[in-house]
């Protein structure tokens, strides 16, 4: 539904090309666009309004209108303006200098505290720290329970010991200086910041274990609201950090950017997926791209770097643009980016790839047949599948459970795209930098002519 | 089907073809840039990774009940709770604003902007925005209307366009036979909470509830619902923590059949609509319902007051995969306005039923489109 950003501007930019020179009403035009997506990625609307006014500035003057093209200029200082405002200080946990360090988490209900509190130990623990999980949230149902499950699960010592939030903070405080713990992570009740009650027994947390790093979790959903919150919690307990929750999912996420303007706070950490180990530290220039609708290269490639092994990469690369990938090689590689996660969400990730492909439908378990016919093939077929006869198409066929026309659709595409990737690769290589050109033939309508 | 194979090769490859050609130049220049001394994004050595704690889910056991032998009295609640009363804070901002609107005479450009900023800072969406502040300018013009009219006919626009969606809001029992809610939603925006306070609602109305706790993902979860059922004094099945949510849907099922349980509410683990495993769990587990001819009644998105403009998105895969019947707005106690539910009646006819309106089991409301809208511009 969301058009990126560059889409739009270049249907802008294609009609003032003819005229060469940026007019303000031109700037204007881009600044509404500009507004349109940021809105659409939630970006608080009187931030957009302070945000737009400083990239309108940046673009009446030189560097874009001595540009051959202003629009990958307007984009380009959009981005950098976007990185500065997300990024700024380095977002770093403040450690004390006589431990146990304290670290507070506060934020609404189901923002993802609990998940947060357990996944950041587990970084923590990682670092070499010995962290102890302190569970203050006595509000919600079983939610010490849930911190009890995780803790378990990452071997960190959970402590929820008193009648009174406060009181288990304080005792939280007292056990980790017991078991010799050097950071203690606090995670208290999701509360409405207009909660007037409950923020005061935030406050009250915060004065008895005087945190070294409050910590803000937001989760990326959220919308408009996301500034009155910041605000209403950074002056409760003077915020010093963010942790940015649930960007595995498709949100724009501009809260992020919302967030950031109001409080003035670095983001630190973000939650990226249902598992523990899913926590990174937070990434200014993702997140503008994500914002932007730019596709998440550097994560993917993140990604890819730990599902692939480098020098096969290199080998794989090198045989795809002289022509002798083979299905072995496909094999082979296609095993690997298994290991990242449904094609579907990989291929959407991509910039530049043509919007019939975007939204293909893709069967996961397509993926699997295919697998197993090319697994029902001799090495020689594999290398060279050119000797595959009628015979060995049956033999194949019943080998991996499929019928012999499956085996032709696999065989023909597999020529086709090959053949379309070494031309590719070789355009590529004079020089292009970005992937933004396409293979002839893939582009609009592009999968019509491939004869599917 | 040779179709679906050779697009999924099609799409392999490039995917593929897109990797091995980007990847060997980045990696490169992220060496180039450690080597300069900047930190590149630190990159943790890939761990092991941990083997979810997962019980086999081949073997359920016979799910253990907790039947709680003294129902807890239910007091009716005293005085329902008003949406109006507990939208304070969302009718101040809109008054804030109406009361500059109502400086009388002509309505300018300005005043059509500042309606425009209104209605996006409460997460209406640019598209129903414009459809909104379009709608309000017809009346406008149709009246002859000044500054002063301005919230009447914001109001009436928004209350039309959502009773346009649906006229009946009231949830749906079965006319025989078990009647089963399904609450599905993301992370994190109250389907627990919700369950649980349904749950209360429907035995004050005389039902005799069961909960299915079908969120056997996110620890300790089960064991929420579990206290909530001991408080209301209802019946919970449950499964093993990590094991499968349609086998308790299943058992939960059984066990409505065998005790004369003629409301079955599931909650299941939430889950983001991009995750397709989730998605195709999710089907699976309605599907295990509809074993029930009739049985399924609701299936009902529960989406946070302070979701934004993802909210269409959600709405949208989970209409696609288990076909919504209605939304849950939960948490609009807050200064969050929900207005993302306008965007989501407009473009899927999926009509808001409920709203939460706190953490206490009697806050949940009907939603009522003439309240909201009051609300909303009073």
């Amino acid at each position: 539904m969301f058009d990126s950003l560059s889409d739009r501007f270049d249907g802008i930019f294609t009609r003032l090309r003819s005229r060469g020179k940026l007019t303000e009403k031109d700037i204007d035009e881009v600044a509404r666009e500009i507004r349109l997506a940021l809105l659409e990625a939630d970006v608080n609307v009187r931030v957009v309004k302070s945000f737009i006014a400083r990239i309108k500035e940046r673009a009446n003057g030189a560097e874009v209108a001595k540009s051959l093209s202003p629009g990958q200029q307007v984009i380009k200082i959009v981005h950098e303006e976007l990185v500065t405002t997300l990024g700024g200080a380095a977002g770093k946990l403040t450690m004390n200098s006589r431990p146990p360090t304290v670290i507070l988490l506060a934020g609404l209900q189901g923002s993802g505290k609990t998940t947060a509190a357990a996944k950041l130990a587990r970084f923590l623990e990682r670092d070499g720290k010995r962290p102890l999980l302190v569970g203050a949230d006595l509000q919600r149902p079983a939610a010490v329970e849930q911190l009890r499950v995780l803790g378990e699960r990452i071997g960190v010592p959970v402590a929820s010991d008193g009648a009174d939030p406060v009181e288990v903070a304080r005792n939280g405080i007292e056990e980790a200086n017991r078991l010799g713990r050097n950071i203690v992570i606090v995670d208290t009740a999701g509360r409405l910041q207009i909660d007037t009650e409950l923020m005061d027994e935030l406050r009250a947390i915060r004065d008895a274990v005087n945190p070294d790093d409050a910590l803000l979790v937001v989760d990326a959903m959220t919308g408009q609201e996301a500034v009155n919150v910041a605000e209403s919690f950074a002056e409760t307990i003077d915020l010093t950090g963010i942790v940015l929750t649930k960007l595995d999912g498709d949100a724009r996420g501009g809260a992020a950017l919302s967030v950031k303007e109001v409080t003035g706070r670095p983001i630190m950490f973000a939650g990226v997926g249902e598992k523990l180990e899913d926590f990174e530290p937070f990434y200014p220039d993702r997140m503008a791209s994500r914002i932007l609708g730019m596709g998440d290269v550097l994560t993917l490639i993140e990604k890819a770097e730990a599902a692939f092994d480098a020098d096969d990469v290199a080998v794989a690369t090198e045989k795809l643009r002289t022509g002798d990938f083979t299905l072995q090689d496909f094999l082979d590689q296609m095993r690997q980016m298994k290991k990242m996660g449904p094609l579907q969400n990989l291929v959407a990730m991509l910039p530049g790839v043509p919007k019939e492909l975007r939204n293909a439908e893709v069967d996961e378990k397509e993926l699997g047949k295919v697998e197993a016919i090319i697994c029902s093939m001799t090495l020689e077929e594999r290398n060279n599948p050119s000797v595959i006869d009628g015979s060995r198409r049956i033999r194949i066929a019943e080998g991996s459970g499929t019928s012999p026309q499956d085996v032709n659709a696999v065989l023909k595409q597999f020529k086709q795209v090959a053949q379309m990737m070494k031309q590719f690769s070789k355009v590529n290589k004079k020089g292009k930098r970005r992937m933004t050109g396409l293979p002839p033939g893939l582009g609009s309508g592009g999968i019509g002519g491939l004869e599917l | 089907m040779s179709d679906s194979l050779a697009l999924v090769v099609l799409v392999a490859i490039f995917a593929l073809a897109a990797f091995l050609i980007v990847l060997p130049r980045i990696v490169r220049r992220r060496e180039a840039e450690r080597e300069a001394g900047r930190p590149g994004p630190a990159r943790p050595a890939a761990p092991p990774r941990p083997t979810p704690v997962v019980a086999p889910p081949v073997e359920v056991e016979a799910p253990f009940e907790v039947e709680v032998e003294a129902p807890v009295e239910v007091e009716a609640p005293a005085e329902p709770v008003r949406l109006r009363d507990r939208l304070g804070k969302t009718r101040a901002s809109f008054a804030g604003l109406l009361g500059t609107l109502r400086r009388g005479g002509k309505i300018d450009d300005e005043a059509w902007d500042e309606l425009e900023e209104a209605l996006l800072l409460a997460d209406v969406g640019m598209t129903t925005t414009v459809a909104v502040v379009q709608g309000v300018r017809t009346r406008a013009a149709a009246a002859g209307a000044d500054a002063d009219t301005l919230p009447d006919l914001l109001r009436d626009e928004i209350t039309e366009r959502l009773e346009a969606t649906a006229s009946d809001r009231s949830l749906q029992h079965a006319a025989d036979g078990p009647t089963v809610w399904l609450m599905v939603g993301v992370n994190g925006v109250g389907k627990t909470t919700t369950t649980a306070k349904l749950a209360k609602r429907e035995i004050a109305d005389g039902h005799r509830v069961l909960l299915a706790a079908a969120d056997t993902f996110r620890a300790a979860a089960a064991d929420q619902l579990a206290t909530w059922a001991d408080r209301l004094g209802c019946a919970v099945v449950r499964g093993q923590d990590g094991g499968d949510p349609g086998a308790v849907v299943y058992d939960a099922m059984d066990a409505a059949a065998a005790r004369g349980s003629d409301l079955v509410i599931v909650d299941t683990a939430g889950r983001l609509h991009t995750k397709v495993n989730l998605m195709r769990e999710l089907e699976k587990l309605k599907r295990i319902v509809e074993r029930t001819p009739g049985a399924l009644q609701e299936v009902l998105l529960v989406l946070d007051a302070s979701t934004g403009q993802n909210g269409l998105t959600q709405a949208r895969e989970f209409v696609g995969a288990v076909d919504i019947t209605g939304v849950v707005l939960t948490k609009l106690d807050g200064t969050a306005k929900g207005g993302i539910v306008l965007a989501i009646e407009d473009e899927f006819g999926v009509p808001v039923k409920l709203v939460g309106l706190g953490e206490g089991a009697d806050d949940l409301v009907p939603f009522d489109p003439a309240e909201f809208a009051a609300a909303l511009v009073e």
